[in-house]
């Protein structure tokens, strides 16, 4: 058996699915109340808004996901038009870097995630 | 492209590019009950007996309503080409009567009305009105399974069909059907010493005032807040009976309060500075918002924002009908 199939996912060492729906209330309050980057938010539905929120942590932490960088450029193609650029993006990666922290994530894993989310920058500012 | 053909009542019918199954068998004079025309009243409910239907024309549906095919007409785009067979959704509707219409306030009456067989809802649930030519409106219910007759909180709305029919026209014993319930905005048994927050604004009071006592009744034993708001005093209502209600239970809050002409008992402000003040700390607690979507939309993201919890947070936007060519009613 190699290594790599013995290595839990991030996911599954935060505590799988339960982790991922208090780290979604965390991370979105945080990315809500943020005035450089709310105002992406604000005439979005909650409900759905963090649903995908969720499934964007699920998939950074390398969960079961069907989020592809596909989804990605479509999803946030009509945010770069109204000027999402890189330090919306940073400021993002900063709430996902806060909200594991306070979580008590460790931080190699922390790094781990935050590794695969800034993997996600080009799709999501569609470049 | 090939075109969209829907048939209803042995007759097809063709639709335009981007047209709602809705939209395009009105526009061919199919009467079709409707209301809100955004897929949350559930008015349109129609059922396919052949063909697809997109998902987005089946959100929000009970499995059990999903799986006997049934869709919302309104938000139903079906892929072109689409040849779909549908019909109505009769068999979902129980015969009902009005059995009185009283005013509670200047602008809101009471409709009670009595079904040929129990409806099965939760108090805070919204039902399908509709008069026999087909004219639906959604309402809330404010009553209690228990009490047998359904009771329903109407505004009156200059020019509104349904209000305007209901305050002018309807008299006891006159026949109507009732469709549903629908809608997630009710009490569930459990956590009795949660905080409740309630808070709606006109006719938003109608469910809240039904999940209020279904809470007290189900042995709720946590403290709960029931904020009413309105423009002005005469936009209130009910509020001796709520005001009876807080004297018979030491853990029930009531507090009305209007923008303008505010007294000794009724708070005059915005809801949410009201709110925040009475409540400071809503971590933890349960909420129940209700009424003009701009406020209830506004509200949810205060309380989540200062820790409610999304899964504690029930929310039930009132929408404008909008009907074509009509004037407007509302919920």
């Amino acid at each position: 058996m190699s290594t790599a199939a013995q290595e839990k996912s991030v996911y599954e060492q935060m505590g799988g699915e339960p982790a991922m729906a208090a780290a979604v209330e965390v991370f979105y309050r945080k990315v809500l109340s943020d005035e450089r980057i709310s105002h992406f938010f604000e005439d979005v539905d909650m409900e759905r808004q963090a649903s995908k929120q969720k499934a964007f942590l699920t998939m950074v932490t390398g969960g079961p996901s069907s989020y592809s960088g596909k989804d990605m450029r479509a999803g946030h193609a009509h945010l770069v038009k109204r000027g999402l650029n890189d330090g919306h993006f940073d400021a993002v990666v900063e709430h996902l870097r806060s909200t594991l922290e306070e979580l008590g994530v460790a931080a190699p894993l922390v790094a781990r995630v935050l590794a695969i989310a800034g993997g996600a920058r080009a799709d999501v500012l569609n470049r | 492209m090939s075109m969209t053909h829907v048939k209803h009542e042995s007759k097809w019918y063709p639709l335009e590019p981007e047209e709602s199954v809705l939209d395009g068998l009105l526009r061919q004079g199919v009467a079709v009950p409707n209301s809100c025309r955004a897929g949350a009243c559930q008015s349109c409910l129609m059922r396919a007996t052949s063909g697809d239907v997109p998902d987005a024309a089946r959100v929000g549906l009970k499995d059990t309503l999903r799986a006997q095919g049934y869709f919302l007409a309104c938000v139903c785009k079906p892929v072109a080409g689409t040849r779909l067979e549908v019909s109505g959704a009769d068999a979902l509707r129980v015969a009902a009567r009005i059995e009185s219409v009283s005013p509670l306030s200047p602008s809101v009456l009471r409709v009670r009305l009595s079904t040929a067989a129990p409806l099965d809802y939760r108090a805070g649930q919204y039902v399908s009105l509709l008069r026999e030519d087909g004219l639906a409106r959604s309402y809330s219910l404010a009553s209690l399974p228990r009490e047998g007759l359904l009771e329903l909180h109407v505004r009156r709305i200059p020019g509104g069909l349904m209000s305007g029919w209901l305050s002018e026209h309807a008299r006891a014993g006159d026949a109507v059907s009732v469709q549903g319930p629908a809608g997630s905005c009710f009490y569930v048994p459990g956590r009795f010493e949660q905080p409740l927050l309630l808070a709606g604004t006109g006719t938003g009071l109608a469910p809240l005032y039904g999940i209020v006592r279904d809470a007290l009744e189900s042995g709720h034993t946590g403290p709960i807040w029931l904020f009413q708001g309105a423009r002005t005093p005469e936009g209130l209502y009910l509020t001796d009976e709520l005001r009876e209600l807080a004297r018979r239970h030491s853990g029930f809050h009531y507090r009305p309060s209007v923008l303008t002409g505010g007294s000794r008992d009724v708070a005059e402000g915005a809801l949410d500075v009201l709110i925040r003040a009475e409540c400071p700390r809503p971590a933890g607690f349960r909420a129940f918002l209700c009424g003009d979507s701009g406020l209830v939309l506004s509200l949810r993201k205060k309380l989540f924002l200062s820790g409610l919890s999304l899964k504690d947070l029930h929310a039930d936007v009132f929408l404008p009908s909008t009907p074509r060519a009509e004037a407007s009613g509302a919920r």
